[in-house]
């Protein structure tokens, strides 16, 4: 009998990723590529979907080559994505309506503020269970009707239609299955998140046809089959990004939490059956559904900006040639000689929810050198963690005890002991990095059967790595003391128009 | 001089010139020295500034020896960049295995562990990033020697570690030689008493050895009765090393 194998693709807001995954959930081959990021207009963010499209339609073959397999051996494909980002294209041709509009986007603040402003608009957030942000993609669909000629027209007679990524996926995947799955219809703030279905009224409220919006599925069961990439091969899940790894991490249980460093950085706790509403600034979110199953929900930290200021660090200061390297120039240094990054490039995401904020460098005098600036800026991903920390803390009534980590980031062993000496808990990084495509691939693989039960696939987790916290209190109060200083610097920058 | 490229000799030429003189030089003054068109002599330059050999202060435009030029023996890779790059081939390396996995690079005349993973059974295990071990007394020490200048010429007298300890010369100078023919390194008892392990060596750009991955672990695991590492094992750190090498020469992932 030959070995099967299950492939995750991971769709993120950088690069695309196929992964195969052996039994044990180990990871087989990978083949990756990034995308072009499109910056128009200051605080916009775009995407070419047609070019992720065809990234996968590439990378998909190449990862089985590299595993020394071919599709008979895939028993499915599981699909992470990022989320939000929002894709309008034409059914007939197939043809992306202008560029997708990314989740950092903050296009749409305008309208944001004038429908926050409009009845029906704490409605629409007691069924969503979101705050109105320029975050989600039901402001962006909105935007995109009212802006683009004889869209609104064409979405009702159902020639146009929406979708995230996932989405576009399936539907490129399957030529032309529109599905959705309910994590990912979750952050639209046009679900219902007790129904599990569109709401009519916020449909209504912001002025979408129906007409366009995918079919809403459990996010672990099968899509359908795929027709190009992996040609008959079944699609057996499709999550968010954030809820994969939560699902890659083996979180099943009520209370059990991981946060993901890549571009942004989220924080996300299982909260089971029941949906809890934060009131510190946490979104509720659909954390996985298995087909035949009621919901699991989660409470969400959403950090915009935390790997990409890195990047920023390095493509647009042009202060070291890759990421890992702000390790070593942060390693110059002592300490922070007194700077403070507060990265409010989208304005501020959990648990403040300003959009007016921008970005701030605060404690500059001549004694600062690019190594002190390398700190900042991995300390303030470990200083937004902590403040969502906090709110969940508040939000549960627990204290976390010790954090699971994963993505990219957690390769930066200065800045993985910074979290743990800033939140005074162990930091945790299991034997998998990429929890993100193996938490896509648990559940494809759940869906046909490949893997029996939950229970099994947390017997592949093990600790890889932990870093456990030794700074002193007083020096670890007095520094999230300036932090917070530095983040109220940012507030009311942008001006209302 | 048949065999010879003629743009490699201009290259050592500047830089004899540029070690040889005591101050900064003027892209004139080296065309001149060397006598070279200007044009050639900035191509030279530029390239050298590119590979780190040269730098040029930016307000004179004077060229001096870059610091990589002094720097030539330690690694050209930056150790938090090699981390990044492996540790999507260590996990699974670690998983296979069963034991913890560590990467290292040469740092000084010591092995500088840049990665570790813990062996995947959950016991409490202490992250040894940034230790220094010896070179001629561990597998991944020893992988890192075999493909190195320094491994040429040992150093007479080696310090000891256990019985088991390489401390002579000419044991280490055959142990590398059998390394080198066999593509791997092995370590029973002769860094810690009870413990073995294995290594092979992770490749850049050029075919140049950057780095060693390797796995550790209790002698009874790690080795047969006769002392001999499983081949199982051997097979998935050399898979492993051959990963991240793939990974560290290829244009894309
Ligand atoms: N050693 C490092 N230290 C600090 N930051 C790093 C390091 N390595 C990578 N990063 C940052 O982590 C991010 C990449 O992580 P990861 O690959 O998990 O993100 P991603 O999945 O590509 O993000 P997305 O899914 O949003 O595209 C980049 O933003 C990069 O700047
Ligand atoms: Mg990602």
């Amino acid at each position: 009998m030959t070995e099967s194998y299950v492939v995750a693709i991971d769709q993120g807001t950088t690069s695309t990723r196929c992964i195969v995954f052996d039994r044990r959930g180990q990871l087989v081959s990978l083949a990756q590529q990034e995308h072009k990021q499109y910056f128009p207009k200051p605080g916009w963010v775009e995407h070419d979907a047609l070019e992720i499209w065809r990234n996968v339609e590439r990378l998909g073959p190449e990862a089985l080559r590299r595993a020394g397999i071919t599709e008979s051996q895939v028993a499915a494909v599981g699909i992470a994505n990022q989320r939000e980002t929002t894709v309008v294209w034409d059914r007939v041709t197939g043809r992306p309506v202008g560029h997708a509009i990314v989740w950092q986007d903050t296009r749409t603040d305008t309208l944001v503020n004038r429908l926050a402003r409009a009845p029906g608009a704490d409605a629409v957030h007691e069924r969503s269970a979101l705050p109105l942000a320029t975050y989600f993609s039901g402001p962006r669909v909105r935007w995109m009707l009212d802006r683009t000629p004889g869209l609104r027209e064409r979405a009702e007679r159902g020639e146009v239609l929406f979708g995230t990524m996932e989405t576009w996926l399936i539907w490129k995947l399957t030529g032309g299955l529109h599905v959705t799955d309910v994590t990912n219809a979750s952050r639209t703030m046009l679900l219902d998140v007790h129904t599990l279905d569109w709401s009519p009224e916020s449909l209504a409220f912001f002025g979408i046809p129906r007409e366009m919006l995918p079919e809403v599925r459990p996010s672990v069961g099968v899509f359908g089959t795929a027709r190009s990439a992996f040609p008959g091969v079944r699609i057996g899940a499709a999550l968010g990004d954030q809820q994969a790894a939560l699902f890659g991490q083996t979180c099943f249980t009520p209370g059990e939490a991981k946060c993901t460093y890549g571009t942004g950085s989220f924080l996300l706790l299982n909260t089971g059956a029941e949906l809890v509403r934060s009131t510190h600034g946490l979104l509720s979110t659909v954390a996985y559904q298995i087909d035949g199953e009621p919901a699991a929900y989660a409470l969400e930290g959403s950090i915009a900006i935390t790997g990409s200021l890195v990047q920023w660090f390095r493509d647009q200061l042009e202060l070291i040639a890759s990421a890992p390297e702000i390790e070593t120039l942060a390693r110059t240094v002592a300490d922070n000689g007194g700077c403070y990054i507060v990265p409010a490039f989208s304005g501020l995401f959990a648990p403040h929810w300003r959009s007016e904020a921008r970005g701030v460098v605060v404690g500059l005098t001549s004694y600062i050198t690019k190594g002190h600036l390398a700190r900042a800026v991995l300390e303030a991903t470990a200083w937004q963690i902590r403040e969502v920390v906090d709110a969940m803390n508040a939000d549960s009534g627990l204290t976390l005890k010790t954090l699971k980590v994963d993505g990219g980031m957690t390769a930066d062993n200065l800045l993985m002991q910074f979290q743990a000496d800033v939140l005074d808990v162990p930091v945790v990084r299991p034997l998998a990095s990429e929890t993100v495509s193996l938490g896509a691939a648990y559940a494809a693989g759940l869906a046909v059967g490949y893997w029996p039960d939950l229970e099994g696939l947390r017997q592949n987790w093990h600790r890889a790595a932990q870093w456990l916290p030794t700074m002193d209190s007083a020096l670890r109060d007095r520094e999230y003391g300036n932090w917070k200083r530095a983040v109220s610097r940012t507030l009311d920058w942008i001006e209302p128009s | 001089m048949p065999g010879t490229v003629q743009s490699i000799e201009r290259a050592a030429a500047v830089l004899r010139l540029l070690a040889g003189g005591t101050g900064r030089l003027t892209l004139g003054d080296i065309a001149h020295s060397l006598d070279l068109a200007k044009g050639t002599t900035h191509g030279i330059l530029r390239t050298l500034k590119a590979v780190g050999f040269v730098e040029q202060d930016r307000v004179s435009g004077h060229y001096q020896l870059g610091a990589a030029v002094l720097r030539l023996g330690t690694s050209f890779l930056d150790i938090n960049e090699l981390r990044s790059r492996s540790i999507n081939w260590a996990d699974p390396l670690a998983a296979r295995s069963g034991e913890a996995v560590r990467i290292g690079t040469v740092l000084d005349g010591e092995v500088l562990v840049v990665h570790h993973v813990f062996r995947p059974d959950d016991t409490f295990q202490t992250l040894e990033v940034g230790a220094l071990l010896p070179l001629h007394a561990t597998a991944l020490g020893k992988a890192l020697l075999a493909y190195s200048a320094a491994g040429a010429h040992p150093a007479p007298d080696l310090d000891r570690f256990t019985h088991r300890t390489l401390v002579t010369a000419r044991a280490l100078s055959t142990e590398l030689n059998h390394i080198r023919t066999v593509g791997h390194s092995v370590e029973v008892e002769e860094f810690t008493p009870g413990e073995a392990a294995v290594a092979a060596p992770i490749r850049g750009h050029g075919g140049l050895v950057v780095g060693a991955i390797g796995i550790s672990g209790h002698v009874e695991r790690v080795c047969d009765t006769h002392y001999q590492p499983h081949p199982r094992l051997v097979a998935y750190v050399r898979d492993a090393a051959r990963a991240v090498s793939r990974d560290l020469t290829a244009a894309e992932r």
